[in-house]
């Protein structure tokens, strides 16, 4: 984008950097906050359907649409209460820290081909490492409140939250293993081919370990049966039981938008990111026809092609969420120490497990190779290595070649 | 009670840091009202629990003292307001014991009718409670959804949906409408194979059974030690059921009645029907157990009702005229405990002779089941603490009286 | 187990702690002095035959009215009568015991009277004493614990007593 004001309007780089900033920060605060709006309503509405009831039926017309801006309206109304034994300043700053943890690892994630904020090469491991910053926010929220119940929400999510990032690592080292590169965009291009290609059908291992990155994921974000911070029938409400209004609602978002990220990031890991079940978009079918280009590229079929992955992305996502607010009204709550028996005894062996046999298959050791698609669809192999080597090319040698024909085109230019 | 080193419930004893107290209640969402409990805990460990009880006290024994019995009909229903038709048939039996006042066949069918209807509306609030106290939403409201139900039926029958000062010495307030026992079967048919849903979301889940299998246990004798009752004595495998064992004007009822206590005997629990097994983990005398029987019971009453319409239809006499309001009492002092849905209710009456009892006395059957708290919490996690405490599915209403 | 023998026993057992009976009435019922009755309740628990392992009730009745006519009408002394209600899960039978106090010790107003805790036999002894103590003020010696249960820990005087009168304020809460 720096690129394009830089070529279109003359501007000097600093300005145009600036601006692009501006306007990728915009619009991904937008997804944050329109997202947590629907999936508020979502959940409603999902649990209302569960529950044998309607949910809001009212606000907007049909279907209560607008419920959660009407409850954000009154949120913003209410009167922002700060106790008396709370610190007053960590206890305002807590939500923010939430918030900014939730939204920052917003910044690397890719919704298509190339449309991420900032293309970060390490782009997993950034997520995983500033949402685990999210945690921060709630022992601030718990510490700062005054109150036992909070102290008692926040140390809960410390526990659970630290504990949970070993295995979700585990998880989400089997893909980066089998691509080879941590660059999301690049992982995701490389299960452009169709359904089969996406990493979850890799192998038997990558299949166990999706539901393992799912579960734990779940419990890294605190959602039910993991929502030990926030039990309302043992801890009140945990760790925002003294929080009201706005302040409270930003705890909200940063949990949506954490829902939406951890499964957007399984998307990307698992299910193909922007990529479709079959490769329409793919330069295999649509490519072929002269004058359409390759979905990535600069011109105008690339961005229409870049609207549907995105279209694609947030669809799949979606259905992540979805399932966890199905399993969170379903489901009853999980103990402290179960929880954590659940991850050390569980979780993590099985994850270490499933890593080990990927390596195996990875590496073809004890013949393992053959559990792997690769080996039975051979083109998948060098479709992957191509897809690499079009990223190493670039870190390699900026300016050295660009004329590799699958170069990939980044959002920041 | 102190903390030593010795002490088994303590799980983590190397690691001693200070130990808090926490103030659970009485506004506290899983404590079943106003409750509150003085925790002191080390850490998620909990070492003590205190109760404490009164909020909801309205000297309901003391304005007996000041009223007819029929004019203290009202009052039982606010004890135990989830069964307000148990409380009433309490209350009334104990009236007409002192008075000798002998009920037609058809009024006692009634009252089996109603009385187990209540302890189905009962369970099921217990049920969907108990739920909620272990962070699933979803059966709560399954279960209230049926109690509505319920609570029409009992609407068309005296007006009221909640408190319903509808039995009465003497008999009833009314019959029950034209058409009511035809409903009641219609309900039966329309609630039978829900509970299997009941059983698949908590009965059978493996998180509830986590949660609640081995948590609390409490021996037979512990549980006569305190006084326990309903399905929380049963829950500990104490063959004891006031609607079998208790007077004779209270059992005579349920005559020519076929049902078996639901008690677990050599391991299993009475199998007339396809009920989900007892899950290994499960400890007699748990929490598990404690909600099982209670899920039990609800099928249990279900047989019970269907029997009563049965009789009903072909029963002779009239429903129970009720006594006068100002009926003078004999001389003397009588009491009577029932099977409420939450365990034995007893009242007891004193009267000096006049139409105003001297001195009226409730036994609260969740007074007795909850005093077992402060014994069961020590050594267990605070998110045990509802867990517990749901299990014994306590109404402060009927405690705090 | 009929009410007769189990009177005859006591008695045998008890002597003269055994102070009366009425064995016709409705609930037939045995009254014990107040010194014997931790005695006579763990016998009474203990016994092969008897088995009364459940307290199901203790009830405090207030014998008094402060209108003296009235009080010459009801015919009895003023004193408090405490009611056991016990009764046995194994062998299905109940049984009543009554416990005749003073309304004070030694008549002094304001002094509780006095008689032992049956605690240490029924452990649901513990909170039903510790509301005949908050309702209608009896003193239960050997008790771990008696403070109020159902009144706050603050108020003043017995509501289950005849001459009990609500206080005017409380705490700024009008009263009466």
């Amino acid at each position: 984008m720096v690129d394009f004001f830089v070529s279109t309007f003359g501007m000097s780089p600093t300005v145009a950097a600036i601006l692009a900033a501006g306007i990728q920060c915009a619009l991904l605060l937008n997804v944050v906050a329109v997202g947590a709006l629907v999936f508020i309503w979502m959940e409603r509405k999902i649990a209302g359907r569960i529950q044998d009831r309607l949910g809001p039926t009212r606000v907007g017309g049909r279907f209560g649409w607008l419920q959660t801006l009407a409850d954000g309206i009154k949120l913003i109304a209410k009167e922002d209460l700060t106790p008396a034994d709370a610190d007053a300043l960590l206890f305002k700053l807590a939500p923010y820290i939430s918030f900014a943890a939730s939204f920052t690892a917003y910044m690397a994630l890719p919704f298509s081909d190339g449309w991420v904020a900032v293309h970060v090469n390490a782009g997993v491991f950034f997520i995983l490492a500033v949402l685990g910053l999210e945690v921060f926010g709630t022992i601030l929220a718990g510490y700062a409140s005054g109150s036992k119940w909070s102290l008692f929400g926040a140390i809960r999510e410390a526990a659970q939250v630290v504990s949970y990032e070993v295995p979700l690592g585990l998880c989400v080292v089997v893909p980066v293993m089998i691509c080879g590169t941590m660059d999301l965009v690049a992982i995701a291009n490389m299960q452009s081919a169709g359904i089969w290609s996406w990493l979850i059908f890799h192998d038997p291992f990558t299949f166990c370990i999706f539901w393992i990155y799912f579960t734990c994921a779940m419990a890294s974000v605190n959602r039910a049966p993991f929502d030990l911070a926030e039990a309302e029938s043992e801890l009140v409400a945990g760790f925002h039981t003294e929080y009201s209004g706005l302040r409270w609602s930003f705890f909200f978002m940063a949990e949506y938008g954490s829902m939406f990220l951890v499964s957007g990031l399984a998307v990307i890991l698992f299910f193909g990111g922007w990529n479709g079940p079959l490769a329409i978009m793919s330069d295999k079918i649509i490519g072929v026809i002269p004058g359409l280009g390759l979905a990535g590229q600069p011109n105008a079929w690339g961005f229409i092609a870049g609207c549907v992955g995105a279209a694609n992305f947030i669809m799949k996502a979606t259905i992540g969420v979805t399932v966890m607010i199905w399993v969170r009204w379903t489901l009853p709550r999980l103990r402290i120490d179960q929880v954590m028996t659940m991850c050390l005894k569980y979780c993590v062996p099985l994850a270490a497990a499933c890593f080990l046999g990927a390596v195996f298959v990875k590496a073809e050791i004890f013949g393992l190779g053959y559990l792997s698609v690769d080996a039975w669809l051979p083109g998948l192999r060098s479709d992957r290595l191509e897809v690499r080597e079009g990223w190493m090319t670039e870190v390699e040698g900026e300016g050295v070649t660009l004329s590799t024909e699958k170069t990939l085109v980044h959002g920041d230019g | 009670m102190a903390t030593n080193l010795e002490d088994p419930r303590i799980i983590e004893f190397d690691v001693r840091t200070d130990e808090m107290l926490v103030n659970m209640g009485p506004q506290h969402p899983s404590t079943h009202g106003v409750l509150r409990l003085v925790l002191r805990t080390d850490g998620e460990v909990i070492s003590e629990v205190t109760p404490h009880l009164g909020y909801l006290h309205r000297c309901a024994e003391k304005i007996g003292e000041n009223l007819t019995p029929r004019q203290w009909i009202p009052y039982t229903d606010r004890m135990d307001y989830l069964a307000a038709m148990n409380m009433n048939l309490g209350w009334s039996l104990v009236v007409e014991k002192l008075l000798d006042h002998e009920l037609s066949d058809k009024a006692k069918h009634l009252r089996v009718i109603i009385s187990e209807l209540g302890r189905i509306a009962s369970h099921l609030v217990g049920m969907g409670a108990y739920g909620l106290d272990l962070g699933t939403f979803s059966p709560f409201l399954y279960a209230f959804r049926e109690r509505e139900r319920i609570l029409d039926l009992f609407e068309e029958v005296c007006g009221a949906r909640l408190t319903y000062s509808y039995l009465t010495p003497g008999g009833a307030t009314a019959d029950l409408p034209t058409g009511w026992v035809d409903k009641v079967e219609a309900f039966l048919r329309q609630l039978e194979p829900i509970i299997s849903d009941y059983h698949e979301l908590l009965t059978t889940n493996a998180i509830f059974i986590k949660r609640t299998a081995g948590i609390g246990i409490m021996s037979a004798e512990m549980a006569i030690d305190y006084g326990c009752s309903g399905p929380v004595l049963r829950g500990s495998g104490v063959d004891y059921d006031l609607r079998r064992d208790g007077e004779e004007r209270y059992t005579e009822m349920y005559d020519g009645y076929a049902y078996e206590v639901v008690v677990e005997k050599d391991g299993h629990y009475p199998q007339d029907r396809n009920y989900p097994k007892v899950p290994r983990e499960a400890v007699l005398g748990d929490c598990w157990h404690r909600f099982y029987v209670r899920m039990l019971e609800v099928m249990q009453a279900m047989d019970l009702v269907e029997q009563g319409i049965e009789k009903y239809k072909s029963a002779s006499g009239d429903w129970g005229v009720p006594i006068k309001l100002t009926q003078r009492l004999p001389k003397g002092d009588v009491y009577l405990e029932t099977e409420a849905p939450r365990g034995q209710m007893g009242f007891y009456l004193v009267s000096d002779g006049s139409a105003i009892p001297w001195r009226v006395r409730a036994r609260s059957s969740c007074f007795c089941n909850l005093s077992v708290t402060s014994e069961l919490c020590p050594g267990c996690l605070i998110a045990d603490v509802p867990a517990i405490v749901g299990s014994l599915d306590i109404v402060m209403g009927e405690i705090d009286r | 187990m009929s009410g007769e023998s189990v009177l005859e026993r006591l008695q045998k057992q008890f002597g003269d702690a055994i102070t009366g009976a009425n064995l016709d009435a409705i609930d037939p019922w045995i009254e014990v002095a107040s010194t014997a009755i931790e005695e006579v309740c763990r016998y009474l628990k203990a016994d092969n035959e008897l088995q009364l392992d459940y307290l199901n009730c203790i009830t405090g009745v207030d014998y008094f009215h402060s209108d003296p006519k009235k009080l010459q009408k009801m015919g009895e002394e003023p004193h408090t009568l405490l009611v056991y209600h016990l009764s046995s899960t194994a062998k299905k039978h109940t049984l009543v015991l009554k416990v005749r106090l003073p309304r004070w010790k030694d008549d002094r107003e304001g002094d509780l009277p006095e008689l032992p805790s049956v605690t240490s036999i029924w452990r649901t002894a513990d909170w039903h004493e510790r509301e005949v103590y908050d309702l209608s003020g009896v003193w239960f010696v050997g008790h771990p614990d008696l403070r109020r249960i159902l009144c706050p820990e603050d108020w003043v005087g017995y509501p289950l007593r005849r001459d009990y009168e609500m206080p005017l304020e409380y705490h700024g809460i009008r009263g009466r």
